[in-house]
């Protein structure tokens, strides 16, 4: 079947031919037929830009790959080291682990994404100051490489580096094994916080987020003036039985999340403007509370609250929008302030804009955690002077040791990244050994020269 | 590729001498493309400006009179710079309806080179951008095909014919990831109409450019340069032949 395929941004589409493959030896045998416009795994289609799109070539919907011919599955031992089908997403993951007392290691601001695509991402959440990103949990993966074999990696491979954070391109991941976090409750013990501007932000989250094991700002970027890059600090642990509310001690760990709300697919364009967004900015921040406060609030809304409505993204409108996410190291924070003070001074509308700081990244090549502090922001696309606006953060991003995440980029340019990931010659090479034909490929491979 | 805010990476442009190919394809390079090639008979074309921008640019020969040469041509061009992101036929020939009067044959070549040539390129390039899932094919008409016009209806029964051709491959390539964009611009001041009176409504090639550019961004199938020729033109088609005919030019 050919289709046109867009990232969860909806953005650029183009063309290609999807086929739905259920086990391995299905998956290289159409990657053995691929053709020479190459192919490319994809999941779910969270990424925000072109990573899991093939523009004239062969897209392998791998939601249905598993290594049993019947369904993805997965497996959990005593120690909470769980193999996982790499089509399997973290929601059904975590509706059948949670009650079992464990939680995924790390999870992105979705449950909607697969462990596949967790692996080529290498994804970050709340917990990255703690736990860093998705490979650093990970204890092995099987990976479909280009002459159609299935090799097992670990974390002394070369293979297993490019392919964590390596966006699909070195093969097809059928299979991962990762270490999962025991839990006692399904509920989170929560701090809430509002602070006044971008440096008490700043300052609050550097001193007091260690004390933590899950932390993020969400920031008001059409607050200006004295309350530039104010915002609503929340700082979470997973929560004990004796915080929970009466009700819910009988069964703590009960988890069954499901969507409340559905965009509906006429959304017009326009809908999240400046008015709107900052109506809901106003709303939000004069919601949370002056002093800190704590509460407990279920997994689901702590950790994916956009979750909540199905198919947000529609209410971007036809012209979709776009992601950016960058970040710079600790010691940047001036390019951080530049970049907020350019963003609120030009009016810019982001629906949800989050700050974060990072701990160590992983030995990916192409991954993009690093120490640091990251901004990431949703923009209509639509949005005047939008490209060069952010064209000219890439440059101070850049200046400042930073990057951009690939699995939000839709935009960035390949001079960008070659500029800002200093491990892409290593990890080229290394893909060159594992696919020298170059069969594996996609919009984002094409649109950054990556290959 | 295009990326999601409209710029693109690669452009060719046929015709490459074309002021306004040129125009727009130096905004594309100022927004980001950075390979060009640059398709123009004996091969010489104006590379410097571009290559000061911060563009790879390479000059292939091409003759928009030769049909037989133009599917190679279209897979050079792919093999020299990747995926073909823009494709911008921008080659043609103004001459005068006195002139084609006293010389049908003359007459006959540049319908060749102004609706052939670009029937050629059109249906090469398509392929290519069909089987790439992507990519923009720019068709330069005119409002002289819109309703053709006794004062040149030579050239403007060509435009008109290129006009309901793009008109009919942006219909063939919908959903196959490529699409055409049909520019319709007025009189556009510029070497080709040198010594000729501008027109009510006349336009310069870079506002022809920036037009096009707009379109690329969005997802515009039809422009018009300037746009309020839109409604002029929705009035003028419906005038009677007898006023028509009596227009000045």
């Amino acid at each position: 079947m050919t289709t046109l395929l867009t990232g969860w941004g909806r953005t650029a589409p183009t063309r290609a031919t999807v086929a739905r493959p259920r086990t391995a030896e299905e998956a290289a045998d159409l990657v053995a037929k691929a053709g020479r416009r190459g192919v490319v795994a994809r999941g779910l289609g969270r990424a925000y830009g072109d990573a899991a799109q093939n523009a004239g070539g062969l897209v392998l919907d791998c939601t249905a790959l598993n290594s049993t011919g019947l369904q993805p599955s997965w497996h959990v031992d005593s120690t909470g080291l769980v193999t996982a089908s790499a089509g399997i997403s973290l929601h059904d993951l975590m509706t059948a682990l949670v009650p079992r007392g464990w939680f995924v290691p790390v999870t992105p601001g979705t449950r909607y994404v697969t462990v596949g695509g967790a692996v080529a991402a290498d994804v970050h959440g709340k917990n990255h100051h703690v736990d860093s990103s998705f490979g650093a949990h990970l204890r092995s993966l099987r990976l479909l490489t280009a002459d159609g074999s299935v090799r097992t990696l670990g974390p002394g491979d070369d293979l297993f580096w490019a392919t964590v954070g390596g966006m699909g391109l070195t093969g097809v991941v059928v299979e991962a094994t990762f270490q999962c976090v025991p839990i006692e409750t399904a509920w989170m013990r929560v701090d809430v916080e509002r602070t006044r501007d971008l440096d008490q932000t700043l300052e609050t989250m550097a001193a007091t987020d260690d004390g933590h094991r899950y932390t993020v700002a969400w920031i008001d970027l059409l607050a200006r003036g004295g309350r530039m890059g104010r915002g609503v600090l929340t700082r979470g642990d997973h929560a004990a039985p004796g915080d929970l509310p009466a009700r819910a001690r009988g069964n703590p760990l009960a988890f069954a999340p499901r969507p409340l709300l559905s965009a509906p697919p006429w959304a017009p364009g326009g809908l999240l403007n400046r008015a709107t967004v900052r109506a809901f900015n106003a709303a939000w921040y004069g919601k949370a509370p002056a002093a800190p406060r704590r509460i407990v609030q279920g997994l689901a809304p702590f950790f994916h609250p956009l979750d909540g409505v199905a198919g947000w993204n529609r209410m971007y409108g036809p012209r979709g929008f776009v992601q950016y996410q960058f970040v710079v190291p600790l010691g940047a924070e001036d390019t951080l302030r530049r970049v907020v003070e350019r963003l609120s001074g030009a009016g810019v509308v982001s629906f949800l804009t989050v700050l974060k700081r990072f701990g160590a990244g992983t030995p990916g090549m192409l991954s993009f955690p690093m120490p640091g502090w990251t901004l990431a922001l949703d923009i209509p696309a639509g949005q005047s002077g939008l490209a060069a606006m952010l064209t000219e953060f890439d440059g101070w991003v850049a200046a400042a040791g930073g990057r951009l995440y690939l699995a939000k980029d839709s935009r960035m340019s390949a001079a960008t990244l070659a500029a800002t990931y200093p491990r892409l010659g290593e990890w080229r090479e290394i893909r060159r050994r594992a696919d020298p034909d170059g069969v594996f490929v996609s919009d984002l491979a094409r649109r950054l020269r990556l290959c | 590729m295009r990326n999601a805010l409209g710029s693109v990476d690669t452009v060719l442009l046929l015709g490459g001498r074309s002021e306004i190919g040129l125009a727009i394809v130096e905004r594309l390079v100022r927004r980001g493309a950075r390979r060009v090639v640059l398709a123009a008979r004996g091969a010489s074309a104006p590379v410097e400006v571009l290559e000061r921008l911060g563009a790879e640019v390479h000059v292939l020969d091409f003759d928009a009179a030769r049909p037989e040469t133009h599917a190679a041509l279209i897979e050079e061009a792919a093999a020299t710079v990747g995926d073909l992101d823009v494709v911008i036929p921008a080659f043609g020939v103004l001459g005068s309806q006195a002139v084609y009067d006293a010389d049908p044959v003359a007459a006959a070549c540049d319908v060749a080179v102004n609706f052939g040539g670009h029937v050629s390129i059109g249906l090469a390039a398509a392929r290519r951008l069909r089987e790439q899932g992507h990519g923009t094919l720019v068709v330069l008409s005119s409002v002289a095909g819109v309703r053709v016009r006794k004062a040149n209806f030579v050239y403007g029964s060509a435009k008109a014919g290129l006009d309901g051709f793009a008109q009919g491959l942006a219909d063939a390539l919908h959903g196959s990831g490529a699409r055409v964009v049909v520019v319709r611009p007025g009189f556009v001041i510029g070497r080709m109409t040198r010594g000729m009176t501008p027109a009510p409504m006349s336009v310069t090639a870079a506002e022809v450019a920036d037009g096009v550019v707009e379109a690329l961004d969005t997802r515009k199938v039809t422009v018009w340069v300037p746009a309020r020729l839109r409604l002029a033109f929705a009035v003028m088609r419906l005038l009677p032949r007898p006023i028509w005919r009596r227009l000045p030019r």
